[in-house]
């Protein structure tokens, strides 16, 4: 027998499976590379000055690298007739973003602690209620939404897409964070009472301090959904108040004389950079978060 | 002052009454131990007298005041839990002085009252670690640290030592005895444990599907149990209760006889006048482990009476040797001294003192008593 084990890497042990590993590994090499294709494709291209893409080949690697055109989707290029780049849609996206998250992440965090610690007659009908909202396809609720904001005079504005986002947020915060709690012991809440505190004392000094999985995993859920909405953007919002999803529909769609393949994909790959960040610096958090949401029960 | 009064108290879920009108009066500094079986409501009494629940019906007095409509934090009450609920993200410290922060007391005060538990419980060198850097042991210490720290008249312990191995549940029985005896406060403390409600108890309320079967001494509890429930839940291992049929021959006595034979049990002298009326009817005999021995061994036994069965199972326990029989149909447990054991299937000779057996009417269940 010369099955080892080295850190967990169980070894081939004979010709057979030599052979299947080998396979395993070349469909997964080709799935990575038809998953990583566009990607390699979006950079290069990025990359390339205008003449490079019309004489090369798709794949090919730049041949003179360079940022112009990065620069120019940043902060020249035209959406629409306004020919100001993508920065001050990057802008209206993070002035959205950035209060939809919390406050959506903040309401259902308060929630999902009422939902589980403090039941009352009828919360889990409430609860069941809420979780249906995470069903609803969005297409359903643009008009009455459109008329909503209408009246709230919020139609066409930041504030309103902040608004829409945090609405339909909820459930899925509120079912992240229901989640979390319902693993947290009730004594501890008991006990609480018993020490004086009271419904938001208990949520800020004992329930937020325990929660920072459930907060990363919905903070990034959340920053996800909304930054990368292109319906409710295109929806509520015109013109200069457009996210940047929107913006860089408008820009690759702006077409005023020669097609810039190389600024289209430089304004997509800058409106991806945000989701991608955060994945950097919470990513870990957000597997660590799902797995103990699953062994916490 | 810490008497605690419950009057008529009910207790429902929805259609599922759990608490059925109970009645209790508990006198200052008494330590009352509630034992009954799984869900018959007994941290739901508990959480009526802390306020954790709301009463459906009745009242609850602590000390002279009536504190139906008063929250848990101002019922002067202290909590242990059986999952300690000790908060995870604060220090021991921190989690001690927790409830005297939400009562903004001065901090030298707190500081004061920390010291206090710490030295009583021995903690000092825990002071800065989280729950989770804890063992069992020390998780209640600090759970009970937490407890003391608010000085209240009454405590309410829910199982508090049930998430402990088997040595440090005695070690801890013992310490909180002797809190007990030094703090002189009123304690309403739950368990499932036999030994820790007889060896804490200054009464033992047994309770059976939201009510109160008994509530007397643990002597008492365990020597006149009112009924069958009461007789078959208390002691370890439980009361033998084996039917039989009163029968006149020479003198009154308990025929109980199965597939061995016949035996003819004597009816204990002082319940003659009682079990006559029973007479050619069935009563029960209950017979707990120790007054089961082998024959000749009885000492000081006024009412003697020896029979002979085949031992089942033979279970050596240290001190004593449980012989393990049938009789009247039943399993019944007889309590003999190691060197007294005989091998598995052998005739043994038994022999009972029929002043400690107690006599049961099987329709009632009540026990039947000398003046009944
Ligand atoms: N919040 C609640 N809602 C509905 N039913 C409840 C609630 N709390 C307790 N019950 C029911 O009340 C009954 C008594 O529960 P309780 O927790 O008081 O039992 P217990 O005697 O403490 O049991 P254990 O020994 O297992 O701790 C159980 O049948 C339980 O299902
Ligand atoms: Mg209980």
């Amino acid at each position: 027998m010369s099955a080892r084990q080295i850190h967990g890497i169980v070894r081939a042990t004979s010709p057979l499976n030599t052979f299947l590993r080998l396979l395993l590994f070349a469909i997964l090499g080709l799935f990575a590379l038809y998953y990583l294709m566009p990607l390699f494709v979006m950079i290069a291209t990025a990359l390339k000055p205008l003449e490079e893409i019309r004489t090369g080949t798709l794949i090919s690697l730049p041949q003179e690298p360079t940022l112009e055109p990065a620069l120019r989707a940043w902060d020249s290029a035209c959406v629409g007739v306004r020919c100001e780049g993508l920065k001050p849609y990057v802008w209206n996206s993070m002035a959205m973003v950035i209060p939809a998250v919390i406050i959506s992440t903040f309401l259902g965090a308060i929630n999902g602690y009422a939902l589980t610690k403090w039941r009352f007659r009828g919360s889990d009908l409430i609860f069941g209620l809420m979780l249906f909202g995470a069903f609803i396809p969005f297409q359903v609720v643009l008009l009455p939404m459109a008329r909503t904001l209408g009246i709230l005079g919020m139609a066409g504005t930041v504030p309103g897409l902040v608004l829409v986002h945090t609405i339909y947020g909820l459930a899925f915060t509120t079912l992240f964070f229901r989640n979390f709690f319902v693993g947290v012991s009730d004594g501890i809440v008991q006990a609480a009472k018993i020490d004086g505190a009271g419904f938001f004392g208990i949520f800020f000094r004992l329930m937020l301090p325990m929660a920072p999985p459930a907060i990363v995993v919905t903070v990034i859920w959340q920053f996800t959904q909304i930054w990368n909405d292109f319906l409710f953007g295109v929806a509520f919002t015109v013109g200069d108040s457009n996210p940047v999803t929107v913006a860089l529909n408008n820009l690759v769609a702006s077409s005023t004389g020669v097609k810039e393949y190389n600024v289209d994909m430089a304004a997509a790959i800058i409106a991806a950079v945000p989701t991608l960040i955060v994945y950097v610096f919470a990513g870990k958090y957000f597997i660590r978060g799902l797995a103990a949401g699953a062994v916490k029960g | 002052m810490g008497k605690v009064r419950l009057d008529n108290v009910w207790k429902r879920f929805g259609s599922n009454e759990v608490i059925k009108g109970i009645d209790m009066e508990i006198e200052d500094g008494e330590f009352v131990v509630l034992v009954g079986p799984s869900g018959c409501g007994k941290s739901t009494l508990l959480n009526l007298v802390s306020g954790l629940e709301t009463l459906s019906d009745g009242d609850v007095h602590i000390g002279e005041r009536k504190v139906n409509d008063i929250a848990p934090k101002d019922r002067d009450i202290a909590m242990v839990f059986q999952s300690y609920a000790l908060y995870p993200t604060k220090t021991v410290e921190e989690n001690i002085t927790f409830g005297m922060v939400t009562r903004r007391v001065p901090k030298e005060e707190r500081q004061k009252a920390l010291k206090e538990v710490t030295d009583l419980l021995h903690i000092e060198m825990l002071l800065d670690r989280k729950p989770g850097q804890l063992s069992g042991g020390q998780r209640q210490r600090v759970a009970m640290g937490r407890a003391l720290v608010r000085d209240p008249e009454v405590f309410l312990f829910d199982e508090p030592l049930s998430n402990l191995d088997a040595k440090l549940r005695v070690e801890m029985r013992t310490e909180i005895k002797k809190l007990h005896q030094r703090l002189g406060k009123t304690i309403i403390y739950v368990t499932h444990d036999q030994v820790e409600a007889m060896s804490l108890a200054t009464r033992i309320a047994v309770m059976d599907a939201g009510t109160i079967r008994q509530i007397a001494p643990p002597e008492e509890i365990y020597e006149r149990p009112v009924d069958l429930f009461v007789a078959s839940f208390i002691g370890s291992p439980a009361m033998a209760l084996v039917k039989g049929k009163v029968v006149q021959s020479d003198g009154l006595k308990l025929d109980v006889t199965d597939e061995e034979g016949t035996v003819l049990f004597p009816i204990p002298r002082e319940l003659t006048a009682t079990a006559k009326s029973f007479l050619g009817r069935e009563l029960i005999l209950g017979l707990r482990p120790e007054s089961i021995v082998k024959e000749g061994e009885q000492r000081g036994g006024r009412q003697t009476f020896a029979f002979e069965r085949r031992i089942d199972v033979v279970e050596p326990t240290g001190p004593d040797t449980l012989i393990i029989f049938t009789l009247g149909g039943v399993e019944a447990i007889a309590r003999v001294h190691p060197e007294d054991k005989a091998p598995v299937d052998s005739m043994y000779r038994f022999e009972v003192d029929m002043e400690r057996a107690k006599l049961f009417d099987p329709e009632t269940g009540k026990r039947l008593s000398a003046s009944s």
